[in-house]
């Protein structure tokens, strides 16, 4: 039962280490550069250390690898294990991670108030994300999905813009009132008779099995139905998805870039994660209620959460608010691709391969998306689009990465976003035809309002009258060589998955064939 | 009284002599000789704190039986019992009444004569809940119980303003009264069965009960258990019995309402287990005592989170915030009368809370006694920018209220994991679904005075706040034991698991 590796705990906990370093930096001698080098550091480290178990995962070997386990928790009613593991699903998360933390960190070189703090905070809020992905205890799991609450909460109050208060309070109330829900959904599942486990996945090397096997079996404490929808409340509001989007736009609009960042990028997935790896992980074959038994209104609830995200992203004037709605129009396709579990076969495999390959594209994409907005608002200190224009030609390499994680994100062949667009609807059309097909059209819509923004914001001229000033447009600059960084850390990837799919879909693909035993 | 029974007294009678000592000593003290004092009043919190020592070790004894302790006997007639489970609260107590003198010295300057008292009158309160946590008979457990509350209503009313003496009569009134329902449910008990004793009285209530088929046994067991219940309600400050919790702790000092907040209710509740203790596995009325206390639960949970939602008044906020904690802990209550197995995981739940509560909310309370005193505003605006003013009090005081939000990495999540894990084993899946979104709804005050904290800037003219060593420490023992019994909840848990009454 005892086993560590080590490699998975010092990846989670490497960037909560430096910042704890952050801290005694500071107090030893107070030198921003010095505070900054070392948040660098720490997600570079964390980078590091997500790329080698990237690369160290077997392919051929499969199933759970790099396993800690040690006995954590244990009354009567709970028992838990320090359980952490990686699988073929969870592995490009922590990749994603990594790449995103990284990112971030490049990201916050405007933050100048609060220096210390704001890396503190950070730096935290990667480690509860990295936690979140390699955790395969479900107590485990819910206390870094709920931990990442408090840097979320600390750095949008602190260094947010417009209402940071009131969006952080509203993200906090939305994320604590969904894991309420998972929580009571966890110790259901671990008081049901014959299961009595919280382990995530089954793990034969150490003798662990997961709830996935000893479910079907199982005399629940409550419907099946009820459990199931206690865990997707949870992740819906974390996606997000219609009716329970309303949070993101105000938190996303009012947080610091970093933070949208690392919002839109990383912590969105950890809800299409659950929703994969318990949604339909254990509810595949569940007594009395399975997650095909809920897919026809996942895939009305996904069609409606792309269609009404992309119309409400249309109507957007905000820069960021834009991209914060697209992101529900695109969370929808994962939702979309979840709910094709339900269809037999290589249909259902494709469906939610495509869903988890979403989640790593739209990961880069928005996140670059976020950053390259960000760059435009420090230099024009607006994001009103009427006001913008032309910045063609007083920025081009903004605007070309611009381009490029626009285009990705219409679904653009060659880049990421199509691939996992394509195997998304394939997977979905197969079951639900009509919800493929109006999900569909949500593409359409994208390059309705990416065209929209690029041709306003960055073609054109500088819109006369209320537009940005004449002195104030001659002296906007391009992005110099640190900014550059985080975009092309994004960028590569973006590209990498759109020629050479594999790299990523074979990884999926495997988890994803564990999740649901076929 | 034999020697085994002296032994098992001994650490109470260590409390109580202490307490005199310390009123001896504050006498002694003020004495003038020829124009001069004979000593100087602040050594007796010193004093307090070293003698604690005494009755601690005198617990650890029996704990571990090196001289021979009676451990898990009941001693003089069956009235007391030293088990392992009493051990547990004594220590518990002892500790929080350490915490309490230990912050509490830089604040008793302010009352230069009245210091020996309320040292005299807090050693005397506790001295009463160790005997309380051990009573084991009805006229202990009422003797025990006035001894707890009449010191209180003095350290209640130490200040003398208008806040502190209305506090201090309302508690007195509604002390008055539940010692009176609690008298009178006794009285019913001793009438149905002839005994005073609690295993007599279970046994015989057993066999009164038996096949009844009417609620909780009887309807006439029902009436004397039901105010048996409130009597020990209002001193757990559960719903519906908590309305004096506001009043008392606004106008008492900080550290006074810490040691009410956390002290006199964890031995409430250890008596109230006790007396369940004998009834479970009998299964006599388990469904009705269950339901009893899901609803105690669920109305003070909600009453708690609810009205504290709108307070202005920061010591009001955290004394609603106590009686919504006091819900949770009744959540793990509903187990406590089934079979023997869900009465010890029921035990297990309240224990580890209330440990976990105590490092919680000692600190939280004392941390904001520290800043109470010298900032002199207890409005939740007057912690405007306290970041600014004091990091490290802030810091701990952030990290407590989290744990009091359930918020992990800290005791308080992991308390809340245990104790709603119960509930659901006993498939009361709407009680924790309700104590859930309690949370999510004391996450929005919580996290209100976090804000003001973290995020306010202070007025132009604000001093920093700057704590001595004596608060500052005893602050960080309380936040670095809810952090280590969140992430390494081991610790307590195996502790917890050989005191738990069987």
């Amino acid at each position: 039962m005892n086993e560590f590796n080590g490699i998975l705990t010092a990846t989670v906990f490497a960037p909560a280490v430096f910042a704890g370093a952050v801290w005694l930096a500071h107090r030893w001698r107070d030198d921003d550069g010095l505070v900054r080098a070392l948040a660098v550091a720490g997600s570079l480290v964390t980078f590091v250390l997500a790329f080698a178990v990237f690369l160290m995962y077997d392919r051929d070997v499969g199933g759970v690898q790099m396993v800690d386990a040690v006995s954590w928790l244990s009354v009567g009613t709970l028992k838990s294990t320090y359980l952490l593991g990686v699988d073929g699903l969870s592995s490009p998360l922590v990749l994603l991670t990594g790449l995103l933390g990284t990112g971030a960190m490049f990201a916050s070189r405007s933050i100048r108030h609060r220096l210390t703090e704001y890396f503190i905070w950070l730096l935290l809020l990667e480690s509860a994300v990295m936690g979140v992905f390699v955790s395969l205890d479900l107590l485990l799991f819910f206390v870094f999905f709920e931990f990442e609450v408090i840097p979320m909460f600390m750095l949008v109050s602190i260094w947010g813009s417009g209402r940071p208060r009131y969006s952080a309070m509203k993200f906090v109330l939305f994320t604590l009132a969904g894991g309420a829900f998972m929580f009571v959904g966890v110790l259901a599942v671990f008081l049901s008779g014959g299961i009595g486990t919280l382990a995530m996945a089954s793990i034969p090397s150490v003798g662990i099995i997961g709830v996935p096997e000893l479910i079907s079996a199982a005399d629940l404490v409550a419907p099946a139905a009820l459990i199931f929808s206690f865990f997707l409340i949870a992740f819906a509001v974390k996606l997000p998805l219609w009716p329970l989007h309303n949070w993101l736009p105000d938190a996303h609009t009012d947080a610091p870039t970093a933070v949208s960042v690392m919002l839109a990028g990383v912590l969105l997935k950890m809800a299409g994660y659950g929703l994969i790896r318990i949604n339909i992980g254990f509810f595949i074959d569940s007594p009395g209620f399975t997650v095909s038994d809920a897919a026809p209104y996942l895939a009305v609830i996904a069609a409606i959460s792309v269609i009404y995200g992309a119309i409400v992203t249309l109507r957007q004037t905000d820069l960021k608010r834009l991209v914060a709605y697209s992101s529900v129009s695109h969370m929808g396709f994962v939702m979309l691709g979840v709910a094709a579990s339900a269809g037999s076969g290589a249909g259902a495999l494709m469906g939610v391969n495509g869903a988890a390959l979403q989640m790593f594209t739209h990961g880069t994409i928005t996140g670059l998306a976020f950053l390259l907005v960000g760059m435009v608002y420090d230099r024009t200190h607006t994001r009103h689009i009427p006001h913008l224009g032309g910045l063609w030609r007083k920025m081009p390499v903004i605007a070309i990465f611009f381009f490029i994680a626009g285009f990705a994100s219409l679904g653009l062949p060659a880049l990421s976003g199509f691939v996992a667009e394509i195997m998304v609807f394939l997977g979905t059309f197969s079951v639900y035809p009509l919800a493929a097909g109006i999900g569909a059209f949500g593409v359409v819509l994208a390059a309705g309002y990416i065209l929209f923004v690029i041709r306003r914001a960055f073609f054109g001229t500088r819109p006369p009258g209320d537009g940005l000033p004449m002195e104030q447009y001659e002296s906007l600059t391009d992005a110099d060589r640190l900014d550059l960084v985080p975009a092309v850390i994004l960028t590569v990837p973006i590209i990498l998955v759109g020629v050479w799919p594999n790299v990523i879909v074979d990884l999926f693909a495997l988890g994803i064939e564990g999740v649901m035993g076929r | 009284m034999t020697g085994s029974d002296w032994l098992a007294l001994s650490p109470v009678i260590a409390m109580g002599a202490l307490a005199l000592a310390t009123f001896g000593a504050d006498s002694v003290l003020g004495i003038t000789w020829n124009g001069r004092r004979l000593g100087s009043k602040t050594w007796l919190p010193w004093l307090a704190i070293g003698g604690m020592a005494v009755p601690l070790v005198l617990v650890l004894n029996l704990w571990s039986g090196w001289a021979g302790g009676p451990v898990d006997e009941s001693v003089l007639f069956g009235t007391f019992a030293a088990d392992r489970f009493a051990l547990f609260f004594q220590c518990l107590i002892l500790g929080s009444t350490a915490a309490v003198v230990l912050a509490s010295t830089d604040y008793l300057r302010q009352f230069n004569d009245a210091r020996g008292e309320f040292i005299g009158l807090l050693l005397i309160a506790s001295t009463g809940m160790m005997l309380l946590v051990g009573a084991n008979e009805l006229i202990t457990i009422y003797v025990a119980l006035e001894t707890t509350a009449l010191p209180v209503v003095a350290l209640a009313a130490i200040r003398r303003d208008a806040h502190s003496v209305e506090g201090a009569v309302k508690f007195l009134v509604l002390s008055a009264l539940s010692t009176a329902l609690l008298l009178f449910g006794m009285v019913l008990l001793y009438g149905f069965t002839g005994a005073t004793q609690l295993e007599v009285i279970v046994d015989r209530l057993q066999e009164l009960s038996a096949g009844t088929g009417q609620p909780f046994g009887s309807f006439a067991l029902m009436l004397s258990l039901l105010l048996i219940v409130a009597g020990f309600g209002f001193k757990m400050a559960v719903a519906p019995w908590q309305m004096w919790v506001p009043d008392v702790y606004q106008g008492s000092p900080a550290p006074v309402a810490a040691f009410l907040s956390v002290a006199s209710k964890a031995s409430a509740f250890a008596v109230l287990i006790r007396i369940l203790s004998y009834y479970s596995g009998a299964g006599v009325g388990a469904q009705d005592w269950q339901l009893l206390f899901a609803i105690v639960a669920a109305v003070s949970m909600s009453a708690g989170n609810l009205m504290a939602l709108s307070q202005t008044n920061m010591k009001r906020l955290l004394g609603y915030s106590t009686i919504a904690q006091a819900g949770y802990i009744v959540v793990a209550m509903t187990t406590i009368l089934g079979t023997s197995s869900d009465a010890d995981n029921g035990s297990v739940a309240v224990m580890f809370y209330l440990a976990g509560y105590a490092f919680t909310n000692l600190a939280v309370f004392l941390a904001y006694a520290a800043v109470l005193h010298r900032i002199g505003d207890d409005t939740i605006e007057g912690l405007r920018g306290l970041f600014r003013r004091s990091r490290v009090l802030s810091i701990l005081l952030v990290i407590g209220l989290l744990s009091l939000l359930g918020m992990p990495p800290t005791v308080g999540f992991m308390a809340k994991a245990v104790v709603f894990s119960t509930a659901v084993s006993q498939g009361l899946v709407w009680l924790v679904v309700i104590a859930v979104i309690n949370t999510v709804v004391a996450a929005f005050y919580y996290l209100r005075v976090v804000g003001v904290i973290m995020f306010g800037d202070p007025d132009e003219d604000a001093e920093q706040v700057n704590p001595s060593a004596s608060e500052l420490t005893t602050v960080s023992v309380g936040i670095v034991g809810t952090l280590l019994l969140g992430i390494v909840p081991a610790l307590a848990l195996n502790v917890i698991d050989t005191a738990v009454l069987t």
